[in-house]
């Protein structure tokens, strides 16, 4: 007779440990897919599992191996039909040969394996070098706040209420006359007082009959447990949500042929951060997609991040559609909204007037948040770094900023500088959760 | 009334499975295999785990136990797709060389299937973890989950103490060298290092209690001058102090490297009994899977003839059987090298043959055991005392040559063709025979690398030299880089010389300093 163990209920992710090393391993190489992932995926996507190609940097595992280029061998293979020895048969291209293990070389390029959703996230806040409450914030999904909710029968024996269970038990001993301790202590002492006196037929007999009535409620009150399990009462909770809304966000960004592949890859980015933050924030989220040149148009997320079209460049009228689109689809009661502009910071200078009006006199008044980022050249970002003149935008803009606190704007060079915009926009966020 | 008769005495009807059953069915296989095969077994203890248990079994090399390392994490990556996939099945059954012996079941497993896998690991593998003397020689059964334990937290507090980074650095330098961290032939110091300790603290004491300050004022040994052979003398003497030459580097490295911690050192050690651990296993993959799958096959059908197994299960018993002895041809696509499993087999039943029904030819090649009848006395004397190059090179038939249509293909790198150098008739058999032999032989298919040299005194330059052997090099990138491992766990430059073992010439020299 073996030992038997059923280890099938034991916990399972025990490989978990080896896994975050590896991926701590790879971390570079997993980061650049990740990013790759976000510059061609779609925005919503960032927030769910990606499969990534096995990384091929700093996983090796080196060991003194030998050469199959060198030296002579031979090969033991089973099946002959038709060679005689002394036959000559030509060495199939490219090396390899017999001796080399299957599936070791050709498999490993399409190799691919899944990240999780936290694992995603946590490569793509590296990038952006987010602080570490906001990383939490962004990760948490939707959360529900147990809420006390009356008593149960059934529940979880950290859940007892005390007090309720000793009720019970008290009104049930009461029903059915449990007997107490004291009646019992007193038969006892009656009986050790009988038996204290000197022996007679007439004292045996009360003994006796003591002693039975001793034994009745004894059995009885083995019988009526104290505390019986339909006693227990366990407080009840009921998971409430955290009060919840839907949110709009508007991307609005600038196509013009100024725009090139760095300046979409990280204004994309910064659409992703915002896109993350507002899916934690609310249940529902829409994104509007507005490109301009000269002239604004509401697109899919496609076509806003990779067809060109040439042109001019008036931002007045990505703000017009957006106040447009508004009016029209999401009424202020029901929606939050958000709008992040991207931009190279060119305009008509006569135009900067007319985006300050529409901003000061309708959309700050409709929106929660507006967030505008200029991405700018590596090299001019030392220049740029503080200086409050700039490109006609940035100046305008500023004006608004003055005035506006939900407004913010920031000047883009490295995936890094994208934070500090939301940096408010995050930091308020505690606060509304505690209220909430 | 006889078809009930027959069904009462099957072990197990229908496909499921529960512990009653199994409990059921392992008490009558043991039985069966004690008296039928006469094995000799060490207590058992079955484990019913799930498909992703036994692929985290997989990932940390089939050990119940493990300490962290990436390298792990990457494997699961790759034992995960591929199941996933479909490329590849699951085992049914893990089997560990313990004492007592553990012996992991599917859950998905039907009774039939379970059956099987009690007999091919419950009793094949282990009767022979518990018999053969490679096992029995170089793994302490009985204390390696215990070391696995201290193994294992012991490197989770010096991830602890001196971070993830620190320890992840000792343990890549030391897996580099696992395949040069074996003892080949002498036994190795015994595990535990509870005693090492003591003997330490024990020599101490003696030389403390021995002190003599008188040693000091003897006067100094004579004056040899420059001489070369003053010189060679000290180098014979430095060696002879190491015990050099060393060809377990992972030993040396532990007991003379300059630079590591205690803790580092202890690492080094746990990779390297792991390594000792598992070096009887690469030996006798054939004999090991041979053993546990003829044992399996014989009491399946032992069973079935007494009527306790039904047709269905043993119909399924004999399709999983049959797969996994299937040996597809060299040209075949599903080729990947010789099934150890079907040679295994084959080379038992050959024996059973030769032993019960041999031909002319068979009493010619084993007049031993040729017609001796008692098949069981000769296996279970194989499986006692060999290993797979030496059974092949003892017991491969010129029968199962033909069988097997084997043939020898000479390769050599610089000729443009391969050369069919044998085949199975009269001139090629023994030489087919001593091939294969040789190509399981672990010590001739390995790099030969040993420390021969190294100067404490001075610059401390490690030379490891490398014996090539028919000409086979080592591959140039996995080398440099392996060698920077030798030098990380050492401290000071290393060498890597290669030499011609047939004429002793130096074909090229490799240091680190150059890397």
């Amino acid at each position: 007779m073996p030992i038997f163990i059923d280890r099938r209920l034991n916990p399972k992710d025990k490989s978990l440990g080896n896994r975050q090393r590896f991926l701590r391993r790879a971390r570079e190489d997993l980061k650049r897919s990740v990013r790759d992932h976000v510059r061609t995926g779609r925005i919503a996507d960032v927030d769910r599992e990606h499969a990534v190609p096995m990384p091929r940097k700093g996983i090796n595992e080196p060991t003194f191996g030998n050469d199959k280029e060198t030296g002579r061998r031979q090969h033991i293979l089973p099946g002959n039909r038709t060679f005689s020895p002394g036959d000559l048969i030509a060495k199939p291209g490219g090396g390899g040969g017999y001796g080399s293990a299957p599936g070791t070389t050709a498999s490993e390029d399409d190799f691919r394996f899944v990240l999780s959703r936290e694992e995603v996230l946590d490569l793509f806040f590296e990038d952006l070098e987010l602080p570490d409450l906001v990383k939490l914030n962004l990760k948490q999904i939707l959360s529900f706040k147990p809420r006390r909710a009356g008593f149960s029968a059934s529940g979880a024996p950290t859940n007892i209420n005390v007090g309720r269970t000793m009720r019970n038990s008290h009104g049930r001993r009461i029903a059915l006359r449990r007997p107490k301790q004291a009646e019992l202590d007193a038969i006892a002492r009656q009986i050790a007082e009988l038996e204290a006196k000197p022996a007679s037929a007439a004292v045996s007999e009360r003994i006796a009959a003591l002693r039975e009535a001793f034994e009745r409620l004894e059995r009885r009150r083995r019988r009526i447990a104290y505390v019986d399990p339909v006693d227990i009462r366990f407080n009840r909770f009921d998971p409430q949500p955290v009060p919840n809304a839907s949110a709009v966000m508007f991307c609005l960004m600038d196509v013009s042929g100024s725009m090139g592949e760095r300046e979409k890859d990280l204004a994309k980015r910064f659409f992703v951060l915002l896109h993350l933050f507002l899916t934690r924030r609310y249940e529902r989220t829409e994104v509007v997609f507005i490109r301009h040149t000269h002239e604004a148009k509401e697109v899919d997320e496609h076509t806003f991040f990779y067809h060109t079209e040439s042109g001019g460049t008036v931002v007045s009228t990505a703000l017009e559609e957006m106040h447009r689109i508004i009016e029209e689809r999401y009424p202020v009661a029901e929606w939050n909204i958000y709008a992040a502009q991207a931009s190279d910071g060119d305009n008509f200078a006569t135009d900067s007037e007319r985006c300050i009006e529409l901003l000061d006199r309708k959309i700050m008044r409709l929106c929660q948040y507006f967030a505008y980022v200029e991405i700018i050249d590596e090299r001019e970002s030392h220049i740029f770094g503080s200086t409050e003149n700039g490109t006609s935008l940035w100046r305008a803009y500023n004006a608004v900023d003055g005035k506006w606190p939900n407004f913010q704007m920031r000047r883009i060079a490295a995936p890094a500088d994208i934070y500090p915009v939301f940096r408010e926009l995050f930091a308020r966020q505690p606060d509304l959760r505690k209220s909430a | 009334m006889v078809s009930q008769a027959r069904k009462s005495e099957l072990l197990f009807s229908g496909s499921d499975w529960d512990f009653s059953r199994l409990s059921r069915v392992y008490d009558e296989i043991e039985a069966l295999g004690l008296e039928e095969l006469r094995l000799d077994i060490y207590p058992v203890q079955m484990e019913v785990i799930s498909s992703e248990q036994m692929l985290d079994a997989y990932s940390s090399v089939g050990m119940p136990l493990m300490y962290r390392h990436w390298s792990f994490g990457k494997r699961f990556l790759y034992d995960e797709l591929l199941y996933r996939k479909g490329a590849r099945g699951l085992a049914y059954e893990l089997v560990i060389n313990s004492n007592p012996c553990i012996v992991y079941l599917m859950e998905e497993n039907t009774m039939a299937l379970q059956a099987l896998v009690t007999a091919h690991a419950a009793l094949g593998h282990n009767h022979f973890f518990k018999n053969n003397h490679l096992f029995r020689q170089w793994t302490d059964a009985g204390g390696i989950l215990s070391y696995l334990d201290f193994a294992k937290s012991y490197i989770a507090r010096c991830e602890e103490r001196h971070g993830l980074a620190a320890v992840e650095a000792i343990l890549d330098s030391a897996h580099a060298l696992m395949e040069q961290g074996v003892f080949r032939y002498h036994r190795p110091p015994r595990l535990s290092s509870e005693q090492q300790r003591e003997g330490l603290r024990e020599r101490l004491e003696y030389e403390e209690r021995s002190f003599n300050d008188l040693w000091r004022t003897l006067p100094p040994p004579q004056e040899s001058g420059e001489t070369k052979t003053g010189i060679d003398d000290d180098a014979a003497e430095r060696k002879k102090s190491l015990h050099l030459p060393e060809e377990n580097l992972l030993y040396f490295l532990e007991k003379n490297s300059l630079v590591l911690e205690p803790w580092q050192r202890e690492i080094v050690r746990i990779v390297r009994v792991i390594a000792q651990y598992f070096y009887p296993q690469r030996q006798t993959q054939v004999m090991n899977e041979g053993c546990a799958t003829f044992v399996h096959y014989t009491l399946m059908n032992t069973l079935f003839d007494r009527g306790r197994i039904s047709e269905g299960a043993m119909l399924e018993i004999l399709r999983n059987h049959s797969n996994v002895v299937f040996q597809p041809a060299y040209d075949d696509p599903r080729f990947s090298g010789i099934n150890p499993y079907a040679l295994g087999l084959d080379m038992m039943q050959d024996i059973q043959r030769i032993s019960t029904t041999p031909t002319a030819e068979d009493r010619d090649w084993f007049p031993d055991i040729a017609g001796r009848g008692d098949w069981r006395d000769t296996l279970v004397d194989a499986w006692a005392n060999h290993r797979d190059e030496s059974f092949i090179r003892q017991y491969l038939s010129p029968a199962l040559i033909r069988k097997w249509r084997l043939f020898v293909l000479a390769d050599g790198a610089d000729e443009p063709h391969y050369e069919v150098a044998s085949i199975h008739n009269e001139r090629g058999y023994a030489k087919i025979r001593s091939a294969l032999a040789q190509s399981y032989d672990i010590g001739a298919s390995r790099p030969d690398i040993q420390v021969i040299d190294v100067d404490l005194l001075g610059d401390r330059h490690l030379r490891l030299q490398h014996t090539v052997k028919d000409g086979v090099m080592l591959e140039g990138e996995s080398r440099d880089a392996t060698l920077r491992h030798v030098r990380n766990l050492w401290g000071y430059d290393v060498s890597l010389a290669a030499i011609d073992g047939g004429t002793g010439a130096m074909l090229s020299e490799r240091w680190t300093k150059e890397l």
